[in-house]
């Protein structure tokens, strides 16, 4: 099994489907000869040439719309927008056209496409790089959203995007594409989509995050264990469709919640999976649902970013709130 | 790299030779015409046109698309159908788009294409059903449906970068099929409309983008939508081949169409036609074009009514009479008669509807909203 970083595992799980499946073509800015400007498509344009590995113009709304073309033409189309701050032209064709062409023709046609992304702050890149704009496509009915925040899961459930009938949003976060290496298998086995996934377990409190944000949920749940505290940390992975199943079961284990994303709070996934806590975990709960966010403020350039991003300081505060309350 | 130089008056060659600027490029724009407004041929008719019997379907199409507008206009007026754009005055472009395209070509346009897409085997009935509010119109459930066709396009241009992946999944199977994508004045003045033409043309997609050109963007005229002399002229820019059509002359949009659809199939690249044609009824139901447009450009576009043309044409061709017309006109009535019975006897869909397509299999997320519907009438 090889040590492989994310955006290996993407390269992975886009060679392995290429493969597999000749319905599937990826297309986008500079993914082709170049092999993707953080490299996730390397090497793909010689082993399944330029009909299959496509270079487009610099047009992300042709993009978005071609894809949904070749989707309602039995393609699989697997697009990428080169940073999530530039797929906001993009965005009218997944929200008017890729989440509804099912729907708005009974099923006549459908829309298996995917739409690749890398988002997230901490990498100290230019403005509009750096964003988590998540909530805005969240909100879609008929679209998936999914981040994955380790190598076998961003092979797996990549794999599982690419398949999946309908059309997936898929945010990898920039952040975590070379921090730190996994052991995943090219085994062509997806994960589960509308699923979230408990990455540790613990009884007293409940981390629930996703994307980059579970490097640090994780290090102050580490830190917790030495004290003796048990906290279990959920990774969402498909922000919609939401599995609350997962997070109440938890979360009426522990009593206790902290939500934890780089997105600003206003309206954003914590505010959703808040909203369902109350709704129907409220009488599980020993203390109110915590959020630790990105502030509602314009994302800062380099210099204040880490200020932005949550930091395990202010997740165990969070927590350590929570557990004095109650 | 070799370049073409505009040529100069000779007594001024030697000058203009050292001229730091130099033409590197000319274009030209046609228009085709076969038709006068008066229905008298004005050029030589290409070959599918020198029987007129071969018109009479196109013709029949025509009629069948004004008479539908008429009834959905009547229906809304009455309560039974939801805002409705009539193609008034424009049925020789949307009818000739219809009869040009094979079934194995694929249609994408916006929300004015009635007439071609009667002409491609979709049911009047279920046209009704969805401007009367039910998904169920766009299923294209006939046994004639042209099951690849995209629904409507009501948001505008955003089906021209779809028209780019169609064509793009053809070339990819090899397939002599062609996408046409149609769209409006305002629509060539979207930035999809740009990405898609210049995307075709890196690319040389069996694609045919047909600009009808009504004059009329809901209340905003041609003049204002482009500075452009044509539109035809802005597939320049993309490299590909541009042209003008009189949209009101059904021989001549029909023959641009299957040149420009036929160098498609062959995988001879994607061309931009503009049909020129008029407006003759208000945006949709919902609009009243008297606030921006005068009576009298109306009046003068009313004379040039594509329909009428192509009568006078077949009638003195000799092979339409007033008898033809009495009798087309009662067939149609009855067909029309049928359609809105269909129409209006559809039960109402079921509540849980909402949830059946939304995706494949409904995600476990849905299914608390999905049974919380009540079930209501059955679909």
């Amino acid at each position: 099994m090889n040590e492989i970083t994310l955006v290996e595992a993407v390269n992975l799980a886009l060679a392995s489907e290429l493969a597999a499946d000749p319905r599937v073509v990826v297309l986008g800015e500079d993914v082709g000869v170049n092999g993707g400007v953080f490299r996730a498509t390397a090497g793909l344009l010689e082993r399944f040439g330029k009909d299959r590995v496509i270079d487009t113009p610099l047009a992300e709304s042709l993009i978005a719309g071609m894809s949904v073309g070749l989707a309602a033409q039995g393609f699989r189309p697997v697009a990428e927008i080169q940073f999530m701050g530039f797929i906001y032209s993009a965005i009218d064709q997944l929200l008017s056209h890729a989440s509804r062409l099912r729907n708005r023709t009974r099923g006549r046609l459908t829309c298996p496409l995917v739409l690749r992304t890398p988002f997230g702050g901490g990498i100290h890149a230019p403005e509009h790089h750096s964003e988590s704009t998540e909530a805005l496509l969240a909100h879609v009915p008929g679209l998936r959203v999914v981040v994955p925040s380790s190598p076998a899961r961003a092979y797996g459930l990549l794999l599982a995007a690419i398949r999946d009938p309908d059309p997936v949003v898929f945010l990898e976060p920039t952040r975590l594409y070379r921090l730190g290496k996994e052991g995943v298998r090219d085994s062509g086995e997806a994960l589960p989509l509308d699923t979230c996934f408990v990455l540790r377990d613990g009884g007293d409190i409940t981390l629930v995050t996703w994307g980059a944000a579970v490097r640090e949920t994780l290090a102050v749940a580490d830190a917790l264990a030495n004290e003796g505290i048990g906290a279990e940390v959920i990774d969402v992975a498909t922000l919609a469709p939401l599995d609350m199943p997962t997070i109440l079961e938890s979360v009426g284990k522990t009593g206790r919640c902290v939500i934890v994303h780089e997105a600003a709070r206003n309206v954003g996934v914590g505010a959703e999976i808040a909203a369902r806590l109350a709704d129907e975990g409220l009488l599980t709960l020993h203390a109110p649902v915590k959020r630790v966010t990105g502030y509602d403020t314009v994302m800062p350039l380099g210099k204040l970013e880490q200020e932005y991003l949550p930091q395990t300081g202010r997740i165990e505060a969070a927590v350590r709130e929570l557990l004095e309350a109650a | 790299m070799p370049r073409s130089v505009e040529f100069a008056p000779a007594r001024r060659a030697a000058r203009r030779d050292r001229d730091a600027r130099q033409c590197v490029a000319r274009f030209e724009v046609y228009c085709t015409r076969f038709l006068d407004h008066d229905g008298r041929v004005v050029a030589d008719l290409p070959p599918f046109a020198r029987d007129a019997r071969a018109l009479l379907p196109m013709y029949r199409a025509m009629a069948l698309t004004r008479q539908f507008d008429q009834r959905a206009v009547a229906l809304q007026r009455t309560g039974r159908l939801g805002t409705y754009p009539s193609s008034y005055g424009q049925e020789a472009a949307e009818v000739a788009i219809g009869a040009a395209m094979t079934r194995a070509d694929v249609l994408l346009g916006t929300y004015r294409e009635t007439g071609a897409m009667l002409f491609r085997g979709v049911e009047m009935h279920e046209i009704l059903l969805y401007w009367g509010g039910d998904e169920r119109g766009m299923a294209y459930a006939g046994a004639q449906a042209p099951r690849e066709d995209f629904p409507i396009g009501v948001p505008i241009a955003t089906h021209a970068p779809q028209a780019v992946g169609v064509a793009y999944a053809f070339k990819l199977r090899n397939e002599p099929r062609a996408a046409v994508c149609v769209l409006g004045d305002g629509g060539s003045s979207k930035g999809e409309f740009y990405e898609a033409l210049n995307a075709a043309g890196v690319w040389q997609l069996p694609v045919v983008f047909v600009i009808v050109n009504n004059g009329w963007a809901i209340s905003v005229p041609r003049e204002t939508q482009s500075r452009a002399q044509t539109l035809a002229q802005k597939a320049i820019a993309a490299g590909i081949e541009g042209e003008q059509v009189d949209g009101n002359d059904a021989i001549a949009v029909y023959d641009v169409l299957d040149r420009a659809l036929a160098k498609a199939r062959r995988g001879e690249g994607p061309h931009l036609i503009e049909a020129l044609t008029y407006r003759l009824s208000d945006h949709t139901t919902a609009d009243d074009a008297r606030r921006y447009r005068a009576p009298a450009e109306v009046e003068r576009q009313r004379a040039l009514d594509p329909l009428l043309r192509l009568r006078t044409y077949l009638t003195r061709e000799g092979v339409w009479n007033d008898a033809d017309e009495d009798l087309l006109r009662a067939e149609h009535d009855a067909r029309l008669e049928q359609a809105v019975n269909t129409y209006l006897a559809a039960d109402a869909p079921r509540p849980s509807a909402m949830f059946e397509h939304l995706f494949e299999r409904l995600p476990a997320a849905l299914q608390g909203q999905r049974d919380s519907v009540s079930e209501g009438p059955s679909e």
